[in-house]
């Protein structure tokens, strides 16, 4: 496949000739793409087309049959999930998966666990490491998450009380706590109302764009009033292939989506699922 | 109670908000916390000191970029330390403050900008800068736009922005080529001096700007402290709307005086949660927040176990056999006392914790009226909720209940240096030292108001045996029901309110057959109700209308019913399928029923109400803050109130 994108940027993630099958059904086939640092990259396809599963693919989720994936430079293919989580891939998913039981600010915390690295034995006796890191990622999550995110009315709240779209950002949250360079937002506006979806959006503008974060993003996204606003370039998946990458108004052009969108199973402009 | 003459400031007409502020600072420098702002999940403290160097760059950064004597900054944003910091700031420079509320439509702060012919306009961040840059070209006069929170500012360019820090910058700069200009701006300062415009909420008519002076605000702190005085260790918590004039007579005519600690909550959800962690000593609040109170307490009592909700039952029992005592000035039977101590041990303690009501010295209620409900729920918790009555012309309030000297259908006694009187026509006026100049321009409207140095207020009320005034109503809102009788409208929502699953009610039968009501049913509590009774629904408008809601609405009515004279019993009602709110102009800021502007907006409904129909159909539109408009069709039922005989 060609790569028709002038690669003026460094490349972040590259995704080359990946194909997984579960049983006798290929979920992809030889999909690759490239994702350049600073950008917000979507893939978007009719249900079933594989976008979860490429994304899966790319944190260590499930292991592709064939192809590599490389990311900054490392390949990474064979590393387990919580080692790409270390090295700065960090992702939400579809179906909101917290702590319900446990407080937002916990959560939240869980996320930034893999970044402290003090024993047990400083730890239970809080001592100077321990104090400077605990004080460091308190400030982290304080004054550059909860305030990004709006989420101050709600830290000391059990996620399972909160609503669906509070939820949602709380579990942005947790991925941001990571302090990531390439996030993965698995549906992020399904199941919101319009006014959580325009705060959704503005989010992850602020997270791509503001000098602070400036945190690549793939995004996985059904909304496409969204998705052509926001995003750098789109790729499009159907049937478990790439059918077009590009940026959003050449992709939006292309008869092949058109076709993939229109011609059988879902409406282009369908906004809401 | 005698007040601390001690601590009372001497007032002059040399006197100014400015000057008494430096003097202030001068004080207490960093040896005391001005104020607190709670921010990344910490209550961060700003001195005196903190506070003078704030003000005072910012106040020279505004110099150097225009800003004279008598000019108008035009202010708006949550409340927040720098808020003040602005407010500060113009008025020592000589110039006058303009608030405006948060939440205000595009219209209004285009309205109030432009005809106050304010030089600056201080938002707080984006949302704010964009409704500045929405209306700066149909403001000619207006030169900057200040902000102070960078967050989504990044790609914002236009020449006409400038952060508060940058204005700083430029003050300091200014302080180098001429040192000490900022102590002769403030002393050239003088008490008759205008140093706040103030846009009244209006329920009629466009807001009007009513001018007020250093000297009207520093009587107003110092009479209401020479009733109530407050301490330089308490803390009060700003929250309310810095455009309202309550949080002005509290935050700038009190706390200038005393210097006592203002608090200001991280976000305006996070307030309630804030003031319990502060435990104020001292707040004033219109009544929907204390009415809000009520309803979180009735709602967690209907979630509570069996055995919560009986002791819960019981101390409230014992309370109000309490509290009637006291309003009745009678000494409680020592029954009564022990049982109310028990109850206090056990519910009454928690319950005001939780309310952050735990240290509350006075409490007041102002702006419209309380239900009598209400009232008694406070008093029986042992909350010291008092009344007041004033109007932003007078900068703040003229009326007052004193400690013991409770009643919950008056308003109280006039303020020391305040006169009260209520004329032949039965409309209140008053005289003090704090009523204001006038309105800004716009002399037909001071004619009307000011005679003699009188403020007419436009409200009808009494004085009683006990001299306490008695407010009815607005005078044209008063009913006249179908057996000739007056009647408060005010008074009939207020009861009706206090049930939780009510939240806002409008009254009709001005000169009608009979009494019928449109009721904004409460969202959360209905919906909690409605999730417990397995009754679905998935909107307010489709909640509102479910024969099980207008069954459950139909009880506290007839409740109320049955204390009223027969003419009085609302007959008929409905739910209506929205809130109503001050984005669509049904409420004023403060909340209160713009009863023209609905009986217009709604004359379907109110026709509909007369005739004997059971459903009316409404075809109309709602429009958020943004601007949007979204049309809604909505189908209302009508339903009769079944009457009983009264009491």
């Amino acid at each position: 496949m060609t790569q028709e994108v002038a690669l003026d940027s460094e490349v972040q993630l590259q995704v080359e000739g990946i194909s997984i099958s579960f049983g006798g059904v290929q979920a992809i086939y030889n999909v690759s793409f490239q994702v350049r640092k600073g950008e917000i990259f979507s893939i978007i396809g009719p249900n079933g087309a594989g976008k979860t599963v490429t994304l899966n693919c790319i944190n260590g989720l499930y292991k592709p049959n064939r192809g590599r994936i490389l990311f900054q430079g490392q390949d990474i293919t064979h590393w387990a999930p919580y080692k790409r989580a270390e090295a700065g891939l960090a992702r939400t998913f579809q179906k909101i998966e917290l702590f319900s039981g446990m407080t937002v600010l916990d959560n939240i915390r869980l996320g930034r666990h893999v970044h402290l690295s003090s024993g047990i034995l400083a730890g239970s006796f809080y001592l100077g490491k321990t104090s400077r890191e605990e004080i460091e990622s308190r400030k982290f999550i304080e004054e550059e998450i909860i305030d990004l995110l709006e989420i101050e009315h709600i830290r000391h709240k059990v996620v399972g009380m909160l609503p669906y779209g509070l939820q949602k950002r709380v579990e942005l949250a947790r991925a941001l706590a990571l302090n990531p360079k390439l996030l993965l937002l698995d549906e992020p506006m399904a199941g919101l109302n319009l006014e959580e979806v325009e705060d959704m959006a503005r989010f992850i503008l602020d997270i791509n764009e503001e000098e602070r974060w400036r945190v690549t993003c793939i995004l996985v996204e059904h909304d496409m009033g969204v998705v052509m606003d926001i995003s750098d370039r789109v790729a499009v998946l159907n049937f478990g292939q790439k059918i077009a990458d590009g940026k959003p108004s050449e992709v939006q052009q292309n008869p092949e989506v058109i076709r993939a969108y229109l011609g059988d199973v879902e409406d282009l402009y369908a906004t809401r699922r | 109670m005698p007040h601390d003459a001690e601590a009372e400031i001497e007032i002059t007409k040399d006197l100014t908000l400015p000057k008494l502020f430096l003097r202030m600072c001068r004080k207490y420098g960093s040896k005391k916390v001005a104020m607190r702002e709670k921010e990344y999940g910490i209550w961060r403290p700003i001195t005196w000191a903190d506070y003078l160097e704030n003000v005072k760059y910012l106040c020279l950064g505004m110099v150097a970029l225009g800003l004279q004597r008598g000019d108008k900054v035009a202010m708006i944003g949550d409340n927040r330390p720098e808020g003040l910091f602005a407010e500060m700031a113009a008025m020592c420079a000589g110039g006058v403050g303009v608030w405006l509320f948060q939440d205000s439509l595009l219209e209004e702060v285009q309205y109030i900008v432009d005809h106050s012919d304010a030089k600056f306009l201080v938002g707080e961040g984006q949302e704010e800068v964009d409704k500045g840059l929405a209306i700066k070209e149909r403001c000619p006069k207006l030169l900057k736009i200040l902000w102070d929170d960078p967050k989504g500012m990044r790609s914002y360019d236009d020449p006409i922005l400038m952060s508060l820090k940058e204005v700083q910058r430029l003050g300091k700069e200014l302080e180098k080529q001429k040192p000490g200009l900022f102590e002769e701006l403030v002393s050239q300062g003088q008490g008759e001096d205008v140093c706040l415009l103030f846009y009244t909420s209006g329920t009629t008519a466009l807001p009007k700007g009513a001018l007020l002076t250093h000297y009207n605000m520093l009587k107003m702190g110092q009479n209401l402290m020479r009733v109530d005085p407050c301490y330089p260790q308490d803390d009060f918590v700003s929250y309310l709307p810095f455009a309202w004039i309550g949080e002005q007579m509290m935050s700038i005519s009190a706390g200038l005086q005393v210097g006592f600690t203002i608090n200001f909550p991280e976000e305006p959800e996070t307030a309630q949660e804030n003031i319990r962690e502060i435990g104020p000593q001292t707040m004033f609040a219109p009544p929907r927040i204390y009415e809000q109170m009520v309803r979180t307490v009735q709602v967690k009592h209907l979630d509570a176990s069996w055995l919560k909700r009986q002791l819960h039952e019981w101390a409230m029992r014992t309370g109000y056999a309490w509290a009637d005592c006291l309003f009745e000035k009678r000494p409680a039977p020592l029954l009564i006392r022990l049982k109310r101590l028990v109850a206090e041990l056990l519910v009454f303690k928690k319950l005001k914790d939780h309310l952050g009501l735990s240290r509350i010295r006075h409490a007041y209620t102002g702006g419209a009226a309380m239900g009598p409900d209400h009232f008694r729920f406070f008093h029986a918790i042992g909350v010291n909720l008092k009344q007041i009555y004033g109007q932003t012309e007078i900068a703040g309030i003229s009326v007052l209940h004193r400690d013991g000297d409770v009643k919950f259908d008056t308003v109280g006694r006039p303020l020391p240096e305040t006169e009260v009187k209520v004329t032949e026509e039965d409309e209140i006026i008053s005289k003090s030292p704090s009523v204001f100049l006038g309105y800004y321009k716009n002399p037909e409207a001071t004619a009307k108001t000011l005679k003699d140095g009188w403020l007419y207020s436009g409200d009808t009320g009494f004085i009683d045996e006990d001299g306490h005034l008695v407010v009815f109503d607005r005078s044209k809102d008063i009913m006249v029901l179908s057996d000739g009788r007056k009647f408060s409208p005010q008074f009939l929502e207020a009861r009706l309110k206090f049930s939780p699953y009510i939240k806002e009610a409008w009254v009709i039968g001005h000169k009608l057959p009979y009494m019928t009501a449109v009721i904004c049913i409460d969202y959360a509590t209905v919906g909690k109700w409605a999730e417990q009774k397995g009754i679905p629904y998935t909107s307010y408008p489709e909640l509102s209308q479910k024969p099980q809601v207008y069954d459950l609405i139909v009880r506290p009515i007839m409740e109320v019913n049955r204390t009223l004279p027969p003419a009085a019993r609302i007959q008929k009602f409905l739910n209506l399928y929205k809130e109503l709110d001050a984005d669509d102009e049904e409420l004023t800021r403060t909340r209160k029923l713009r009863r023209a502007f609905v009986e217009e907006r709604y004359k379907d409904i109110v026709q509909a109400l007369y005739t004997d129909t059971e459903t009316v159909h409404m075809d109309t539109s709602i429009k958020y803050e943004d601007g949007r408009v979204v049309p809604i069709k909505a189908d209302m039922r009508i339903l009769r109130v079944p009457q009983e005989g009264g009491k």
